[in-house]
């Protein structure tokens, strides 16, 4: 199992340490997930997401590469400027979500999941062969990366560069320093908090310089670390997808909801005529997001969606929403019943249990 | 982690604690710290039949959800008002956080249960 280099410092936290994507990381702290989340809305919270991964993409034809591997239309991005974006299969189906990062003319950072390293390092490579004038390195793990997240935290990382992060809209990012150790900060994150997320290299003692640094600026606004646990209902709340969860490679992106990241302007891309296809005849099944209507269950990853009396799908992601009090969960259900207000139950343990299909986000 | 001794325990992480034939059951420390943050306890009315070993409830936590087995035979008498509160079970399991009460149909079961010693050997 590995660690990453910020093990210690949740050890010391006292955090349940699980393994996730390889590695041994904090799910949650003493604090509990609860708590941990509300400290994200309403203050600022730091996650270890060292265990994602990072694939730089340099040479001249490095555009081109990331335009035949990615939905969105990374030609649109300029130095300085980041986009969500997804991986397919030639099936149409969705190998990874990802960040795409140009750091230069000529220069990406893709960001993958952790638990995807592997297969996606192995698919950009093959990919990477019809291009003469490319290199593709798997920087994973040399870099670290932490989330830090929440209303606080643009003043805490204000305080701390002399780059101007005040400027920084979402979804971009600089290249500069933070206690003295060089860094990416980018005005991204999985909360849909204002935050950022830190990449940066270096062992134990550079990583605490940075962490020192971030809390002897964020102890007056009570910085606190957050678990992989709140990490998921701070996502769900939004409405933001989990690849594996929600995604994965026998969805593809336009009943997924990823249509707004699917460009089908760009000359080609893998997957492309069968996505084509699939907006031209409407989507079978569309993942949809549903609130419970009643306090007597929290809806779980498996459970079947019932519409009618039927099996119309399945639950993909589900907990507690912590804003609104009750279960929330997101699941495919075939596109006649995706409508906002349709009235659906959701199977556990024997008996239907009552929800209704929203627009997400949550809250 | 906390193993008060005037209490039974079952190893599925259930306790009682008997006060003439009235038996007040909750979940251990133990539970509550691998559940994490308690969201709603799904348990039946008073007048309810519970017999020992049978799930008689569930538990919903953020990370999860869990039966509950019930420690011993008997009628729910009273149930503790937690979900006006349920972090109240992460607090304080073996007080205020207790589930119901039930009166024993047959208190010889609580031989069949585990000690403080016994349980805590078993949790490692």
């Amino acid at each position: 199992m590995k660690t990453t280099v910020f093990h210690p410092y949740h050890v010391a936290a006292g955090a349940k340490m699980v393994p996730f994507a390889g590695f041994e990381m904090p799910i949650q702290y003493p604090t509990g997930i609860l708590e941990e989340h509300r400290i994200v809305r309403n203050k600022v919270g730091v996650f270890d997401v060292s265990h994602m991964g990072e694939f730089e993409i340099s040479g001249p034809q490095s555009l081109d590469l990331v335009q035949v591997l990615t939905t969105n239309d990374a030609s649109k991005l300029t130095p300085g400027k980041a986009q969500y974006s997804a991986m397919c299969r030639p099936t149409g189906n969705i190998i990874d979500d990802l960040i795409v990062y140009k750091l230069a003319d000529d220069e990406f950072m893709l960001v993958v999941n952790g638990a995807n390293v592997t297969k996606d390092f192995e698919w950009v490579m093959e990919n990477a062969q019809q291009f003469e004038n490319v290199e593709v390195k798997n920087v994973s793990d040399e870099v670290n990366l932490l989330a830090v997240q929440g209303p606080k935290s643009l003043e805490i990382i204000r305080a701390l560069t002399s780059d101007h992060v005040e400027n920084l809209a979402y979804y971009t990012f600089l290249q500069g320093s933070l206690a003295d150790v060089p860094m990416i900060i980018s005005r991204t994150g999985y909360t849909g908090e204002i935050g950022f997320e830190l990449y940066f290299r270096g062992d134990y003692q550079i990583a605490s310089r940075v962490v020192d640094a971030l809390w002897s600026e964020g102890g007056k606004h009570g910085i606190s670390w957050i678990g992989l646990g709140a990490r998921d209902t701070l996502r769900l709340e939004k409405g933001y997808c989990l690849y594996g969860n929600d995604i994965n490679e026998s969805t593809n992106p336009i009943e997924a909801g990823l249509g707004w990241i699917t460009k089908l302007s760009k000359s080609n891309f893998n997957g492309k005529s069968v996505i084509e296809q699939v907006k031209a005849n409407g989507p079978k099944r569309l993942l949809v997001g549903f609130v419970m209507r009643t306090e007597k269950l929290i809806p779980r990853h498996g459970y079947e969606i019932i519409a009618s009396g039927h099996h119309v799908g399945a639950v993909t992601s589900g907990n507690i929403c912590p804003g609104l009090g009750t279960g929330i969960g997101l699941g495919y259900v075939g596109i006649e019943h995706s409508a906002p207000g349709t009235i659906i139950e959701i199977s556990a343990r024997g008996s239907w249990f009552p929800a209704m299909i929203t627009k997400t986000p949550f809250v | 982690m906390n193993f008060p001794k005037d209490l039974k325990y079952t190893k599925d992480h259930e306790w009682v604690r008997v006060e003439g034939e009235i038996g007040t059951v909750g979940i251990t420390d133990h539970a509550q710290s691998e559940l994490g943050d308690v969201v709603y306890v799904d348990i039946p009315n008073a007048d309810a039949n519970l017999e020992a070993g049978a799930a008689f409830g569930t538990i919903e936590a953020v990370k999860t959800v869990a039966d509950m087995y019930a420690p011993v035979s008997g009628t729910i008498t009273e149930v503790n008002s937690v979900n006006d509160s349920p972090e109240v079970i992460n607090r304080d399991p073996y007080g205020k956080g207790w589930l119901v009460k039930i009166q024993l149909a047959n208190p010889s079961e609580l031989e069949g249960l585990l000690d403080a010693d016994a349980y805590k050997a078993l949790i490692g």
